[in-house]
């Protein structure tokens, strides 16, 4: 029986005389098919003489020609030295200790040399002062190769030589200092005794000479406070590691609080010794790297953190504030941190990121009450010594026309002010501007002359990191570029011939080193001079008695009263931060730092207004995920006091309510890659130096899309993936209650899927020779993903740009998965799961387990390729490219690879990744691998993959048989702790283990046999050779 | 054979006591000295920084005597003084030692306390001897060559008289033939007629098996050779490229005996062996600015100067060889590299050299006798794993291996493990 009922493609034709389903009967498509475009307009091709026939000759003739030439190998040239260098032999690496100090970046760094050239940096493991090799620190050797570096001073935008820049601008000066109007030092925090002592050198040359130093993400209220108390301009030093209770209000102190490095010391005491590890209670707006990794985590804006702050004062000290306005549940969240502190006492200690004197001057009181051992405030942080007012008072004078020269180095003011636009009038009224840059950027690009200032690699320096503790920058190249450092020109404007070498030299000598070797001290790039030593043995001596009297002595509670009273809420309000990958944004041309995938939210390539679920739904604002899988986010308008940005949502899990977050660095314009111009600058926001902002919301239209690496953000329940238990179970149960090895069944009995009757291989004899494990401890892991940008620098691994990691083409040969839990708790997940029974509630339950919670528990995991031993991949390869080495590593052969992509689609943890293009050699990947200049910074012992293969993590082979060799060569056997990858020598939390497991005594093997221990995906039966370790946290409520 | 003029000190001390030892035996007359004797003293001991006829180091010696006693009115007396202790001298205030030495820029001498009257005597005797004609050398390697090639000729003598023989022969037959057949007709005899056969081409083309076969075999062949020639695309044994010096491994590492690992010192420690930087060149060729006379002929037959290669390595150096210092005007030799490995294999020198202790030559082949360098093996993985296969690993007194070594023989019941055995067949050894 026929049927009458009419089919219809689309909605449209249900539309009668639809002018679209007409066409659409003739025609395939709906818009005429613009041919021209593609075939060029008519004319041009009746006029060329080229007939379709010569077109093929020339054709077939360039093909033969192509394919004939292909068959002879092109000629190499090998140019050795003409006088080789003695430190130098080719194919060996040489390290030299350095000191990076950008103004923002305070770090003592080893530096790998081949051949001359800086290809990599690691950590100064003689530097036990604060700051190891961050992310950005890792990335910073790529700084040196960029290509838009100015490659010699200008005036005015045209080039000059330095002698000409001499002669100007000394006699510029003598004129100024002669009218008698102000010249005026803006830099960055040099904390540089050196530089220091040149500097008043200057003064005393000049007479009318200010210096004020100008930090871009500003820590003044802290340095205010600890002035106020301490008579120092400084900040008070933490040694989380002596530290068993934390409490943070706000401070971010695993990122760049107070100038960060504080993650080594704080994940001490995160593992569980002895049944004991630290509890961290956080208090704050955004969700941070420091509350990802808390024990317990409290969402609270801005205003509410300083009532937290009082409250907590007054209930640790006794000393009565009276605090209202907190809930019940936060109060109850406050008073346990309390009676927590008190118990603690030594133990406990309080640090807070709230940018208000009164502030940090209560913090600085609740440890001088608590007399914490992990509070040292006579051996202050000198790495940040910045001074709004002085800025502030400056810019006035500035507009007033009282400057008459300005000399800047290390600073962007008119990227990073929020009144940039005063400070660019006021520079048009000096008479002398000079800028030292790397690069001509917003301000540099608009100074008289632009001093082109080297990299921190070509350059001599010193720093005080903090009281007493001293560290040498020293050049491990020749200048690439005819630059000059800010130092080297305030010796000549002060008429001195010497080196700044043979200045630090001379200084160190006379002012520090008091005896001791400076050829030693510049070896090991760091000295602890004699100052600081004394200083420790009294704070040893001291802290005993200091107990009492510092318990009489309690404090006013004048700063807690205070603090109280400017807690008042006004709305929404804005968190302004530094992102881990990025900070205060002078390394913004840096393509790992742009591909880095920011820990928390895994986007890369942008920032983004974060903003509470219940707010984002309250302002219309919403994020989705489109057809291919990426992610998409509405736009808002971000309006401080007038001033407005639109910037692009992201719905952050653990955003405090009425609060919103947007990361600082991001939005230049200047000196910089069209591909790296990302992101909008929150600088404009960053009024009066404060990070914290009232702020008002609206959507905008428009989507945004995002390149987020980490589609789904929850583990539903899946708790083999992320092991994780309390410190109360890990310490009264057994094992396999908390880290049960997964069974199968075998004859209706359950099998550890670990034992060989139930797996698929024959096992292998592994028991001789070497046998590499790597151990990642979750517990000690913060995520800061110092170890990916290692990898990066490592392995060559190319950059692809944010329209592929949008396809999900990241090349990252390691990646950080960080996840929410979707209940409170991941424990709440586990149960939840259990719980589901039947096909509408597993349904409706797994759909609700996608969504993370409102203040979720997070997690991360490094994951990197697993190197099974029963290893999926390689029994699919069709030509046996990958392959099972007997030292435990799964090899890669890049050239046997044909790229049938079989062994990603095997493999379970998605470690491998395809080169889709030819990242080194196509002009659309502008990054380091496409000019002369960025490849200088390729390691030689790795390949540059190719296109249309696979590759991944190789447990860093290269370094593992260089380890071995030298031994062979030495003759001798190797010992724990020689082996290393690139990833575990950059972890300073010590959450990377790496060794042979064949040698019983080492460390990784002790691991491996530890009760926390566990496979990922162990069902799987793989047999990975990357053991996890158990997340334990500690919920032990006072 | 060849030789460079002078060789540096080293002559070791055991001919210098005989030459002692027999100048005391032969006590000639004490004043005149004996030039032969002289010679070998002075190239023992002075030619590190003198020579005859031009200024290195120090002056040139030639008539020494005589021009001092001529111009500055110096006996052999002040002689002796001065070569068992130059500073003695200076120190006295002597004019013309002060003079002398401020003109060497400072440059002291060694002293040689433990020369005799007589030793110096000889030396002086050898300085003193007139400049020989430079000598037409009538190198006498040409018999040599002559006679080796003479070999080569008489095998083709033979067989071109061979063949000439057998070109007669056949001709004398066809000769024979016709003049047989020319009797035959004249005798009328009837000659047999050659029956018309089917050519035999046809039949092959008819038989299809026969053409099955070799239509297979033709195939096979050209597979053969057409797989032959794309697996050689890419292997460069034999690539003897032109360099810009010419530089010969046979006269420094065959006829010298320099050890390879003295220039290219890098191999012993680095993944790269190193060519080595003009300062190690200028190490020995600071005073080896010329070649042996025959060497220099020998040089010319395959059109070579080698003095000329020597001035473009001054060149290169910035060497400037009147003035003996250098100008600091310097340009790095370009050399073509001759050893390409792919990008994606790693190889390291010192793992071969060092450890396992290979002879340079496995690989490089007989680099001693190579007048221009080539590559000599095919440097394909078949040919690294062979070796591998093949090769024993050196354990000898190498704690490393101890063990590993002890567990793995027991495992594969060997008494001495191969490089494969060891794991030197992994893909991840040499690609990553």
């Amino acid at each position: 029986m026929s049927s009458n009922k009419k089919y219809w493609k689309s909605v449209e034709e249900l539309n009668e005389n639809s002018s679209i389903v007409e066409t659409l009967k003739q025609n395939e498509f709906v818009e005429e098919i613009p041919t021209d475009e593609f075939l060029g307009d008519k004319e041009t091709l009746e006029e060329t003489s080229t007939t379709r026939r010569d077109f093929l000759k020339y054709v077939g003739f360039s093909t033969a020609a192509a394919s004939l030439a292909a068959c002879e190998g092109p000629v190499k040239k090998s140019i050795p030295y003409v006088v080789q260098p003695t430190e130098i032999i080719p194919g060996v690496a040489n390290y030299y200790a350095t000191t990076v100090a950008d103004g923002f970046d305070f770090a003592s760094v080893l530096v790998k040399t081949r051949e001359g050239r800086p290809i990599k940096i690691e950590n100064n493991t003689m530097a036990a002062t604060n700051g190891s090799a961050n992310a950005r620190v890792n990335a910073s050797v790529l700084g040196l190769y960029d290509s838009l570096r100015v490659q010699g001073p200008k005036k005015a935008g045209d080039s000059i030589s330095w002698s000409a820049f001499d002669t100007e601008t000394s006699e510029k000066l003598t004129n100024i200092a002669a009218a008698n109007k102000d010249i005026v030092l803006l830099t960055q925090t040099f904390a540089s005794p050196s530089t220091s002592k040149l500097i008043s050198e200057f003064k005393e040359k000049y007479g009318n000479v200010r210096h004020v130093v100008y930090d871009a993400v500003s820590e003044s209220t802290a340095l205010d406070a600890y002035q106020a108390k301490y008579g120092e301009r400084g900040l008070a030093n933490y040694d989380f590691s002596k530290a068993m209770t934390i409490v943070s209000v706000g401070a971010d102190f695993l990122g760049d609080w107070q100038g960060g490095g504080f993650d080594s010391g704080y994940a001490k005491n995160r593992v569980p010794d002895h049944g004991k590890m630290s509890r961290h209670v956080q208090f704050e707006s955004n969700m941070s790297l420091t509350g990802a990794n808390a024990d317990k985590r409290v969402p609270l804006t801005p205003t509410e953190q300083k009532l937290v702050l009082a409250k907590l004062y007054s209930l640790v000290t006794g000393n009565n504030v009276s605090v209202n306005g907190l809930s019940e549940q936060v109060e109850a969240a406050v008073k346990s941190a309390a009676s927590q502190l008190k118990k603690a006492r030594g133990n406990g200690v309080v640090v807070t990121g709230v940018q208000d004197v009164n502030a940090q001057t209560v913090a600085l009181e609740i440890n001088e009450y608590l007399t914490s051992k992990a509070f040292d405030p006579k051996t202050p942080v000198k790495t940040r010594q910045g001074n709004d007012k002085a800025v502030t008072g400056l810019i006035a004078d500035m507009k007033a026309g009282k400057v008459g020269a300005m000399i800047m180095s290390g600073v962007n003011p008119i990227y990073t002010l929020p009144n940039a636009s005063e400070f660019e009038e006021g520079l048009k009224k000096t008479q002398l501007s000079i800028a030292f840059s790397m690069k001509a950027d917003e301000t540099s690009s608009q100074v008289e002359y632009l001093a082109a200032a080297p990299h921190y690699l070509e350059s001599w320096g010193d720093v005080e990191l903090k009281k007493g503790h001293y560290a040498l920058t020293q050049p491990t190249i020749r200048p690439l570029f005819d630059t000059r450092q800010f130092q080297e020109a305030l010796l000549k404007w002060t008429g001195n011939d010497v080196s700044y070498h043979d200045y630090i030299k001379d200084a160190w000598g006379t002012n520090i080193l008091g005896g001791s070797s400076f050829n030693q001290a510049l070896h090991d790039g760091v000295y602890v001079g004699a100052i600081a030593t004394e200083v420790e043995e009294t704070t040893v001596e001291s802290s005993d008695d200091s107990e009492e009297s510092a318990t009489e002595a309690t404090p006013s509670g004048n700063a807690a009263q205070a603090l109280v009273a400017s807690a008042k809420n006004k709305g929404l309000e804005l968190t302004l931060y530094t992102k881990v990958g990025m900070g205060d944004g002078q390394q913004a041309n840096n393509p790992w730092l742009q591909e880095f995938p920011d820990p928390i939210t895994r986007t890369s390539w942008d920032n983004y207004l974060t903003v509470s679920k219940a707010d984002a739904a309250a302002l219309g604002l919403t994020n989705k995920n489109v057809a291919n899988g990426a992610l998409n986010g509405s736009y808002a308008k971000v309006t401080v006091n007038g001033v407005s940005v639109t910037a692009p949502v992201i719905i952050q899990p653990g955003q405090a309510k009425g609060s919103v977050g947007l990361a600082l660095g991001y939005g230049k314009t200047l000196g910089l890659k069209t591909e790296m111009q990302t992101g909008v600058n929150a600088y404009a926001l960053y009024q009066g130096f404060n990070n914290v902002q009232n702020v008002t919301i609206e959507a905008v239209g428009g989507e945004h899309e995002f390149a987020c690496v980490q589609l789904h953000n929850t583990l539903m329940g899946r708790g083999d993936i992320v092991k994780e238990t309390t410190l109360e179970i890990f310490n009264t149960k057994d094992k396999k209650y908390w880290n049960a090895i997964p069974v199968v069944s075998l004859n209706h009995e359950e099998t550890p899927v670990t034992s060989p009757e139930v797996d698929l291989w024959d096992e292998f004899d592994r028991s001789i020779g070497h046998h590499f494990n790597l151990s990642i401890d979750l517990n000690a892991c913060t995520g800061c993903g110092a170890c990916v940008i290692a990898c990066h620098a490592e392995n060559n691994v190319p950059v692809v740009g944010k329209t592929e990691v949008r396809r999900s083409r990241d090349m990252h040969w390691l990646r950080i998965d960080r996840y929410y839990s979707s209940e409170t708790s991941f424990e709440g997940d586990n149960t939840k799961k259990d719980n589901i029974s039947g096909l509408g509630s597993s349904l409706s339950e797994f759909g609700e387990m996608e969504n993370a919670s409102e203040n979720p528990q997070v997690a991360f995991q490094p994951v990197m390729c697993q190197h099974c031993n029963h290893a999926p991949c390689e029994t699919v390869c069709p030509v046996a490219a990958t392959s099972h080495g007997r030292q435990g590593q799964n090899h890669m052969a890049y050239n046997r690879c044909v790229g049938t992509r079989y062994c990603a689609n095997n493999c379970p943890y998605k470690v491998r990744r395809f080169n889709w293009f030819l990242y080194n050699g196509n002009d659309e990947f502008d990054y380091h691998m496409n000019d002369d200049l960025g490849r200088m910074v390729l390691n030689p012992d790795v390949v540059v993959r190719s296109r249309g293969v696979m590759e991944k993590c190789s447990m860093c082979i290269q370094m593992t048989q260089k380890t071995i060799l030298d031994a062979k060569r030495d003759g001798r056997e190797i010992k724990d702790g020689e082996f290393q990858t690139a990833c575990s020598a950059a972890c300073s939390s010590g959450a990377m283990t790496f060794g042979d497991i064949n040698d019983k005594q080492s460390k990784v093997a002790k691991l491996k046999e530890d009760n926390r221990m566990y496979h990922l995906l162990e069902h799987v039966g793989t047999k990975p050779n990357v053991q996890y370790q158990t997340k334990v946290r500690n919920t032990t409520e006072a | 054979m060849e030789k460079v003029i002078h060789r540096k000190l080293g002559k070791n001390i055991l001919s210098l006591g005989l030459i002692i030892l027999l100048t005391f035996t032969t006590s000639l007359s004490a004043q005149e000295g004996d030039p032969a004797k002289g010679k070998a003293l002075f190239n023992a001991n002075c030619a590190a920084c003198h020579q005859l006829d031009k200024k290195m180091t120090g002056p040139s010696l030639r008539k020494v005597e005589q021009r001092l006693s001529d111009d500055q009115g110096l006996d052999r007396d002040w002689i002796y003084a001065w070569i068992r202790n130059s500073a003695g001298v200076i120190k006295s205030g002597d004019a013309y030692a002060n003079k002398i030495y401020n003109e060497f820029s400072g440059a002291a001498m060694t002293a040689f306390p433990q020369l005799s009257d007589d030793d110096l005597n000889n030396i002086l005797a050898y300085t003193a001897e007139e400049k020989a004609a430079p000598v037409v050398t009538e190198v006498p390697t040409e018999s040599g060559t002559s006679a080796s090639n003479s070999g080569g000729i008489s095998n083709e003598l033979i067989l071109g008289a061979l063949a000439i023989l057998f070109i007669l022969l056949a001709a004398g037959l066809y000769v024979v033939n016709k003049t047989l057949r020319r009797f035959a007709v004249a005798q009328n005899i009837e000659l047999p007629e050659a029956t018309q056969r089917t050519p035999l081409w046809k039949v092959f083309v008819k038989n299809q098996f026969l053409m099955l076969v070799t239509a297979i075999f033709f195939l096979l062949t050209s597979a053969y050779f057409v797989f032959g020639y794309l697996m050689q695309i890419g292997v460069d044994q034999g690539y003897e490229p032109v360099q810009p010096i010419h530089y010969s491994h046979r006269i420094h590492a065959g006829d010298n005996g320099i050890d390879c690992k003295y220039c290219h010192s890098s191999a012993r420690v680095s993944k790269t062996s190193g060519i080595p930087s003009l300062n190690v060149c200028m190490n020995c060729h600071k005073s080896i600015y010329e070649v042996a006379p025959e060497t220099l002929a020998e040089g010319k037959k395959i059109g070579v100067d080698y003095n000329e290669e020597i001035k473009k390595l001054y060149a290169a150096a910035g060497w400037d060889d009147a003035e003996q210092k250098y100008t600091g005007d310097s340009q790095p030799v370009k050399w073509v590299r001759i050893h390409n490995l792919p990008d994606f294999v790693y190889f390291n020198h010192s793992q071969h050299v060092s450890v396992a202790g290979v002879e340079c030559q496995t690989c490089h082949g007989p680099v001693e006798e190579m007048e221009v360098m080539y590559q000599h093996a095919p440097l394909t993985m078949g040919w690294c794993i062979e070796c591998h296969r093949t090769t024993n690993v050196n354990v000898k007194d190498n704690a490393y291996y101890t063990k590993i070594h002890e567990e793995l023989s027991k495992k594969y019941g060997v008494d001495n493990l191969t490089a494969a055995q060891m794991g030197g067949l992994e893909c991840g050894k040499c690609h990553y």
